[in-house]
This record gives C-alpha cells, structure tokens and sequence, in this order.
C-alpha cells in the first residue's frame, strides 16, 4: 500500500502529547455518533506502486492503440502534433504544484506565463483585453453570454445552429440556470452558414449574437454580414473561433467581435479523451472590467522592478460574492502554459505555415473525395481544415467498415443534425500525409 | 481629519455641497481612508436621475468594492470624467478634486435628513471606536 | 526598470524558429482560391520567434521563481496543498490515455469508460452518495452544477424556490454560485462554537428556501455539531442540502456527507484527492447526488451492462450538458490513482494524520497568536494576531509577508470574513514534523520581531525575487498585455 505521509508512531506520540489529548480518536470526538460512519468504507485495498503503475497500464491497454490507426475525427478536438518541449515545460513541478497566484513575491513565473499567453490571445484575436483562460471553449461562450445579457440588460441569447452541438448545449444549461432565453438561429443548408433570412427580426431585444468561425462544419460565417446586422440591433457579437484557423484568417476584432472564444485544445494539448483542455475569452476594451475570471496585469515592486500581480480583482467572486461577474474563480494554467510553450514553438511563421498545411490537405482531400462517384461536398461555403461530406450509404455504416481497415473516418452529423444524415464530418490536420488521404479516399470508393 | 464646515454628510459617509439648486457630490475623506487605495471608479451617466438613497457610483479599491449612496434626489449634469484616469483623486483630495458628481436638487427638503459637520464629526467619532 | 526575466516577445528575433513542420506532400493553391480574399489575414499575429534553446532557458529560468509544492511547506487553508505523488503524472501520460480522441466509440475506450465507472462508485462511497458527474472542472463548476439540479428537483416538483441559505463563513464562490442559478441568497450568522447558529438558521428557513450551501468542516476548520438538527430543519421545509467538499480532507472514513444529511455533494479532486493544482487549473469538481436526484444529473453518466462499459445518454430529466465532453479526464485519472494506491485504510490515514497535524500546529501556534474559537480542529484552523496588532500595529498582511523570507507560503489570510485578520492554516498529512516544527519557529520568530522590530515585519518579504509590488498602480492603469513597439 502507498502512504505519503512522513508521520511516525513516535511523531505522532508527541504531537498527541503536545496536544493534551490521548488519541488522534479524541480529536474526532466533535462528531456526534448520529452522524458518524458505521463500519468501514467499502473501497478497496491500496497498493503498491509497481502493482498501481500495472493496473493503470492495463486500464490504459484496454483503450485502443491510436497509433495502429489514421483518424480523420474532429468536431471540436483536433489531432495536432504536439511538440516534446509542451511536455517538458509542462511537467516542470514549480509550475504543476503550484496553487492560483494569490503571493506575487513567489508566484513570478506562473503570472508572467499567464501575461505571455493573454498577450499571445490578444494578438491572435486582435482583440484589446484577454483573460487567464477559462475552462473549455464551451464554458467561455456560455459566460459570453451571461456578460452580454448583464451588459446590454437584456435576457434573449442569440446562438447560431452551425455552433458546435455541445457548446449549445452548455450555454442552454448555463441559460436555463441562469433565466435567460434561448433561441437558435437556423441554417442555411445550402451553404452550411447561419441563416440571415430572418436574423433582423430575431435581433431585436437580443443581448448578443453567438458564432463560430469557422462553424462546426467548418464552413467559414459570412461574418461580415453578421457582425453589421448584430451592431445595428445594439447586440454584442461573440464569436468562437480555432486559434490555428488565425494563421490564415482575419482576426475577430477587425470584422468587429466584441468578444472573442475559443478552445485552446489545439494548441498543444493531447485529445486526452476530452480534457483538460482550456478555454480563452478575450474583449474589447470597455468590456474590460466585465471580463470573468482570473486577469494578470504588469507593475512595479517597491524597488523598481517590473513584476505580475493578478489584477482587476473586483470583478471576482471572493470580493464581490453575490454581485461577482461569474463564479469561476480557477483558470486552466498549467494549459495555458502549455499552449503558450506550444505558440512560442510555432512561433509567428510557424502558425501561419500550419494553417496552410491544414487548408492545403483538406482541399486536396476534398478534391479527391468530391471526385468520388456518390460523394458530394455537402455545403457550398469555404472552410478551413474540416468539411461534411454528403455520402451515398449511411456515415455509419461508412465509419464501421472503415475502422476494419484502421482508418477512422469521421463524425456522423446525423447524430446532431436530423436533416443532415448522409453527411461525415472530416478533419485534416499536418499530421495526416497524402498518402494517409490516399487511403481514406481508396476505402471509401470501395464502399460506394 | 477635517472635514469642510458647508457640506452636508451621509451615514454612509457621501458629501453633498449645495450652491444653489446644485449640489457636488463626493465621499469623505473618511470614506476614502477606510477603502484604501481606490483604483476604479464606476460614475453615473449625465442626465440619470436618482432618488436619495440610490446607488450613484460604484468605488472599487484593490480588494474591495462598495456603493455609493446619493445623498439627495435629482438628475445628473455633471460627472468627474477625470476619476476615469485617475481614480486617486479621491485619495488624495476628496472634498476638492475627487469630487464625483453634481446634482441638480429635486427636493431641497432631502437635505433636511442630512448631517451637519458638527454632527458628522461625532458620527465618525463613534464609528471610527466602535 | 529592471527585470527578472524578459517577456518571451522581447527574445524574439525576425527568422529565428522553434518550429518545425512536415513538408507539403499535396499539389497546393494559392490562398486565395482556397479562402475568399476579404478573410485572409493582412498582418500576421505578433507571436514570438525563438529558438528551442532560448524557449526552454526562458521558460526553465522562469519557473525558478515560483513558490509550489514541491519546493516548500504551502498551508493555504481550504486548498489542501498536499504532496502531489509522482506515479499519478506517470500514469496520467500512458498513451492509452492520452491519445483517444473524445467522440470514438465506446469500444474503443473501454480503458477510460471503467476508470470512469469506477472512480464514480469509490466517490460515492467516500461521499454516501448515489451517482455522480465527472463534467464538472473545478469546484466553483461543480457549485452550479449542483445548485442547478437541486432547481431542476425543486421545479420538478412544481415548486420555484428562490433562495439560497449560506453562513457567514463560507467560500465566495458560494453567495456567486447561488446567483448564476437566478436564485438570492440569504446569509445565516456562525454561533459562538464557529457552528451554524441553529435558532438563526430556524428563523430564516421557509418555503421558498431551495437549499442550504455548508461546508464541513466549514472554513474554521470546525465540524458542525449541530448538523443533524441542522438537516432536520431544512428538509422539514422542503429544502435540500449541499455540500461543499473542499474540506473533505478532514473527514474520510469518519462521517460521509451523506449519511450526515446531505443531498448534493462536490468533491475537489485537486484538494482531497491528490491531483496537482497547476498554477490555478486544471482541476475536477465532480458532483454527487442522493437516489431521488440522479435523473437530474448532467448527461451521459457511464454504465455497465455486465460485458462493456457504455456512455448512457439516455437521461430525459437531465439538467443537459455543463462541459465540453466528458470533463477533465486527465485530472481524473490522476485521482483515480491515488485512491487505488492508498485504498481504504490509507485514506482513513489521511484524515486522522491531517487533522492531528493541524491540531498540533494550532496548540502550538496558539502560544504566541490568539484562537478565536478554542476546540479541537479538524484538517484546518484559524488563529489571528489580535494582540500582535494591537500592539505592535503590525498586520495579517506583514506576517504572511515575512513568511515569504522563510521558504513558506502563508496561509490563506482573510478569510473566513468573520474572523478579524484573520490566518486560515492547512497543514496535510503529506507534511513532516520536522517541517512542522520549522514553521511554528518561523511564526514565532516573526511574533517576536513584532515587538522588537516591527518595521522589518512590515516591509517584508526582504528575500524574495521581487518585493511587494504594486497592486494599486496595476488596477488603476490596467496593462494586461505585451504590445510591440512601434
């Protein structure tokens, strides 16, 4: 069995001793026998660290060796590679055993990580004021939301259904919570985009207008067209956007986001079966001080040395209590960390060199596949490094034959869209050579 | 600490100076040892009216954050847009330059539940050993 | 001005790289036939262009200037700081864990989903609960995450409770949480004991009360003798309970929040349970529930259908989704270790070594600073400097300061909010006597030169890598990101 604690009976003996009391029993003796647990807990025996490190690897065996197979699965968690020094910084324990930076003279190096990366988002969104990350791109929209209703004081949320299926439904449990209205705007099922036929008339008393950019069939928004009809109806416009999408395309702030989200996960984190990944949330400069969770700010210490302190702080719930701007009061620093390491990597030329990659595989994937008899690109718009393909058998059926051959084929967008059953969503990432679509395109075209 | 002879004073320790139908309003040097270095300061919007009582600003310190009452009821004609750069006005001269607002007077009658200096003093007597 | 370590931006050199990337192996085009032009990016996003060597010095060199729990004793109360073992990163980085992408199919990650199904049986047990979420990201997630089905079971009921009963000692979050749900809160008065005063609580409590938010332990580190009498009163009127678990360090093998009249509980995997805090996140914040509340929960739970492990969404009554997936897996594999390495009988030594360690850093620290509430502790305390202050005007603030010259990290200071200057220590169980020792002479010595040196103490920390910093100045002229000179 393991044990981390370095107490010994003798220690023990003189603690009790020091204490006055008899037994550790005694100090126990506040809890009234009515409450108290009868028996033992019903887990089982601990371990030894060898037998541990074997149960945790043949748990971890019984999941699927990824490496036998080619995924083309994205929806929402994208298979980038993830460089070694990620890890490395990562598993640095002056940053994984420390706490939320509430002593600045010993917290120097998580709050200027923290400043590097809102710097970071800030450049890549454009946008004025970012914040120390939050806990998934999901969350980050769903507290969009809630500051654009206590902003503009209106309680009708406007989300777009090309918005990814489970981000709407965090924000519609975050909106039940907390009241608020809901309301799906449709989608144009020609050009796999926002609808804008009836935006106007639904604008109207909306606290904000919801995207994502590129959407969930990642078919890049007319955003244009969506941020002007958003500002004329006094509505902030939150878009979701993919930070590698920002290599090649336009920041948010210059099609006039108010704020800004996103999923960090491909930014250096592994998929992970869903987590912990990190959400990031940046805002234009008046909404600065309506901004949830944690904010690092730069300033001076008494002998003239530039420092980090946590900032803004009246915002949060521990001063603020009832009257908080929301209750998170953690951030997800050690991925924030991570997709800061993971950016300095990449680098300025190198995110640019990365989305190309991604945009060039997927175009001559689709290409390929389109060229397929049966298959048909299902949308009309542009996208970035995913697309729906619309299939002649059904994208199950088409996922089940294609696993036999180690491929994984895609997302079945039936599953969350009625009226969309024969389309399979598929994901190109840098990772995926020619030769990997050559034999996607070759397995398909056997099913056809 | 002196707080000036014409102003009237809050519980809540707001100031209000009447000339005429307007009256400045600011918070006490009292109020603003007791918050600290002050970093922000929420101001009302011109033209806003507000009834005695109402919260007319919000005044954040570091690690604190609290409401300002208005001492009288009337409508907003002027703010301190100054406090928007440098919120340690307050600080450093709240009876003169950390002033927040004016008023235009709705009610003269209002400043009737209000305290005078001498009153005001021993107020702050009794709360600041209590 | 002077600085310990540059931004990474201000070591960036125009053609210098990190990066390195698979060569094109497709025919390409041109960008603009691929997007449309008005979408393309004009000025690229001004990241850093470094060299590896350069990356992993700044990074390296920057890590040496933090505080954590590998490096010194960190008693910050309620965070429960304890020693995070090595083996749960080693495992948490198998790449049958690491590589699975969230939507495969259940047979493909029978691996997670028993790991899953498992940890959620063992919370239960440590919690008496019934089922439980793993969604939840933190504890504050795992807050409204409960608060939202205690409403859900209330409007099932065809009731609209409105308010929430929190004490006048309890986490911040609390009072925000209860607002996010659309819900007000109404605060209840501690009694002399640090207990919940129970005819104040009888005073408030109504029909309309949808549920009671405690912490027990609460945040003085006390356990509520009252509870039972406490859980009467509020289910008589309908209402539910909630725990709060962040002190649940405390109480393992000896009361489950269950069976002490709970409805709701949520559990920080990063405190109790061992998962390292990561600067601030990631965390778990995992939510259990009584039988009568499960359907409640958010969807899918994991099931088991006597062959394969399943993700069972078919849960009408949910509350829906509260995270992005199936919430923060790595953490809860991390979790899922410890309780596996220490089982049974080690976890019910966690909880006895926790609380005798604080009870004997509380007699002894007693000798020079006042205890505002004389009873045993259970895994934390609170003292506070009240004659220190009194007579030597030095504060809270400047002791916790001068720890820092010590190679400690103060304990949580001012908070709970009932408590004048008040120091709220957690020791754990993962610490030595030795250390023990080493802290109580530290505050000693600093009570000490209260009196002798006062100005020494008030302008501590004198050792750290920068001194006290600014904290006015950063709020009244935010700066909050790098900009590059133009």
């Amino acid at each position: 069995m393991m044990n981390f604690i370095p107490n010994t009976d003798r220690d023990r003996q003189r603690m009790l001793e020091a204490i006055g009391v008899d037994s550790i029993e005694e100090l126990f003796s506040d809890i009234p026998d009515k409450v108290r647990l009868k028996g033992k807990m019903d887990l089982p025996s601990g371990m030894s660290e060898s037998q541990l490190f074997g149960h945790m690897q043949s748990l971890a065996n019984r999941n699927t060796n990824m490496t036998d197979y080619i995924s083309f699965l994205g929806a929402g968690a994208y298979d980038h590679y993830v460089p070694a020094v990620v890890g490395h910084v990562m598993n640095r324990s002056e940053f994984y055993t420390a706490y939320t930076p509430y002593q600045p003279e010993v917290s120097q190096a998580v709050l200027q990580s923290i400043y590097e990366f809102q710097t970071m988002i800030c450049e890549l969104t454009g946008m004025e004021v970012a914040n120390a990350s939050m806990y998934d791109g999901a969350t980050a929209m769903a507290e969009a939301a809630m500051i654009a209703c206590s902003n503009t004081k209106r309680n009708k949320i406007l989300i777009s259904r090309t918005v990814h299926p489970e981000y709407r439904q965090v924000l519609s449990t975050y909106a039940t919570g907390a009241d608020l209205e809901l309301v799906e705007v449709e989608l144009d099922a020609e050009k796999g985009t926002t609808d804008l036929a009836r935006l106007d008339e639904m604008l109207k008393d909306a606290a904000c207008l919801l995207i994502q950019q590129p959407n969930f069939f990642g078919c890049l928004e007319d955003v244009d067209a969506l941020a002007e009809r958003t500002k004329a109806n006094k509505a902030l416009f939150v878009v979701a956007v993919d930070p590698i999408s920002l290599g090649v395309l336009r920041a948010p702030s210059e099609y006039g986001a108010d704020i800004v989200v996103g999923e960090g996960q491909p930014l250096g984190m592994p998929l992970s079966y869903g987590g912990p990944y990190l959400g990031f949330f940046a805002v234009t400069k008046p909404l600065m001080r309506r901004i949830p969770g944690r904010v690092v700010g730069m300033t001076t210490d008494t002998k003239d040395q530039r420092g980090y302190v946590l900032t803004l702080q009246t915002r949060e719930q521990h001063i603020r209590r009832e009257k908080a701007t929301s209750n998170i009061c953690s951030n997800q620093a050690l991925c924030a960390l991570g997709a800061t390491v993971y950016l300095s990597w990449l680098g300025k030329v190198g995110l640019q060199k990365l989305a190309d990659l991604c945009l060039q595989k997927a175009a001559y994937a689709k290409d390929r596949i389109t060229g397929l008899s049966g298959f048909e690109a299902a949308f009309g718009a542009p996208s970035f490094r995913e697309f729906a393909i619309r299939c002649p058998v059904q994208p199950n059926s088409i996922i089940e034959n294609l696993l036999e051959q180690k491929i994984i084929a895609g997302y079945d967008l039936g599953k969350d869209y009625p009226e969309f059953k024969d389309m399979l969503l598929m994901a190109f990432t840098e990772q995926r050579s020619r030769e990997h679509i050559d034999q996607l395109v070759a397995g398909l075209e056997g099913l056809a | 600490m002196r707080f000036p002879a014409e102003f009237k004073y809050t519980k809540d320790h707001e100031y209000i100076n009447v000339d005429g139908n307007e009256g400045t309003v600011g918070l006490s040097d009292y109020a603003q040892d007791q918050l600290g270095d002050i970093v922000f300061v929420e101001l009302p919007e011109i033209g806003q009216e507000l009834a005695q009582g109402d919260v007319f600003a919000v005044v954040e310190s570091v690690k604190a954050v609290s409401d300002s009452y208005c001492p009288a009821g009337g409508t907003v004609v002027k703010v301190n847009e100054r406090l928007l750069d440098e919120p340690e006005l307050i600080n450093q001269d709240p009876h003169g330059e950390g002033w927040i607002m004016v008023i235009e007077l709705a009610d003269v009658a209002d400043l009737d539940n209000l305290m005078d200096l001498e009153t005001y003093e021993t107020f702050v007597e009794e709360v600041g050993h209590g | 001005m002077k600085q310990l370590e540059p931004l990474i931006f201000e070591l960036s050199a125009s053609g210098r790289r990190a990066y390195s990337l698979p060569e094109v192996d497709v025919p390409t085009k041109p960008l603009d036939q691929l997007v449309p032009a008005g979408e393309l990016r004009s000025t690229p996003a001004e990241l850093p262009e470094v060299s590896e060597i350069d990356l992993v010095r700044h990074f390296t060199r920057l890590s040496q200037l933090n505080h954590g729990v590998d490096i010194g004793f960190y008693p910050l109360g309620s965070c429960t700081m304890k020693y995070n073992p090595k083996i749960n990163e080693t495992v948490a980085g198998l790449h049958g864990f690491t590589a699975p992408h969230p939507y495969l199919p259940d047979s493909m990650v029978q691996g997670s989903l028993q790991l899953i199904y498992e940890i959620e049986k063992y919370l239960c047990e440590i919690g008496g609960m019934s089922r439980l979420t793993l969604q939840p990201a933190a504890g504050a997630h795992g807050e409204f995450t409960g608060l939202l089905i205690i409403k859900a079971y209330h409007r099932s009921r065809g009731e609209k409770r409105t308010k929430v009963i929190i004490p006048d000692s309890a986490h911040g979050t609390n009072p925000a949480t209860a607002v996010m749900c659309g819900m007000t809160t109404v605060e209840v008065k501690s009694d002399e004991r640090g207990g919940v005063d129970v005819d104040a609580l009888r005073d408030v409590m109504d029909d309309s009360v949808a549920a009671l938010m405690l912490t027990n332990p609460n945040t003085l580190g006390l356990f509520d003798e009252n509870i039972h009498e406490i859980a009467q009163i509020v289910h008589e009127q309908g209402g539910l309970l909630y725990y709060d678990g962040a002190n649940a360090n405390a109480m393992m093998g000896y009361a489950r929040a269950g069976d002490t009249g709970f409805d709701v509980v949520h559990f920080n995997l990063h405190k109790t349970f061992s998962t390292p805090h990561g600067g601030g996140g990631p965390g778990s914040g995992p939510v259990g529930v009584k039988e009568s509340l499960a359907r409640f929960l958010p969807s899918p739970l994991v099931d088991f259908d006597g062959e394969r492990y399943y993700l069972n969404y078919d849960m009408p009554d949910s509350i829906g989704r509260i995270k992005l997936f199936h919430g923060n897996i790595g953490v809860v594999i991390k979790a899922y270790a410890y309780i596996r390495a220490l089982g049974r009988e080690g976890l019910e030594q966690v909880s006895k070594d926790a609380v005798l360690n604080a009870n004997y850093l509380m007699r002894k620290l007693a000798e020079d600073y006042d205890l505002p509430y004389d009873r045993h502790c259970k895994h934390e305390f609170v003292i506070h400097p009240k004659r220190i202050k009194e007579e030597t005007g030095v504060r809270t603030l400047d002791i916790s300061k001068r720890l820092l010259d010590y190679g400690v990290h103060p304990p949580t200071n001012y908070f709970p909010l009932i408590v004048d200057e008040c120091l709220m220590v957690e020791p754990t169980e993962t610490e030595s006597l030795e250390t023990l020792d080493f802290f109580i002479q530290a505050m000693k010595d600093i009570a000490k030169e209260s009196y002798e040196d006062p100005d020494t103490v008030k302008t501590a920390p004198h050792n750290t890598v920068v001194a006290r910093l600014d904290e006015a100045g950063a709020a009244r002229r935010p700066n909050v990101r790098w900009k590059k000179e133009e």
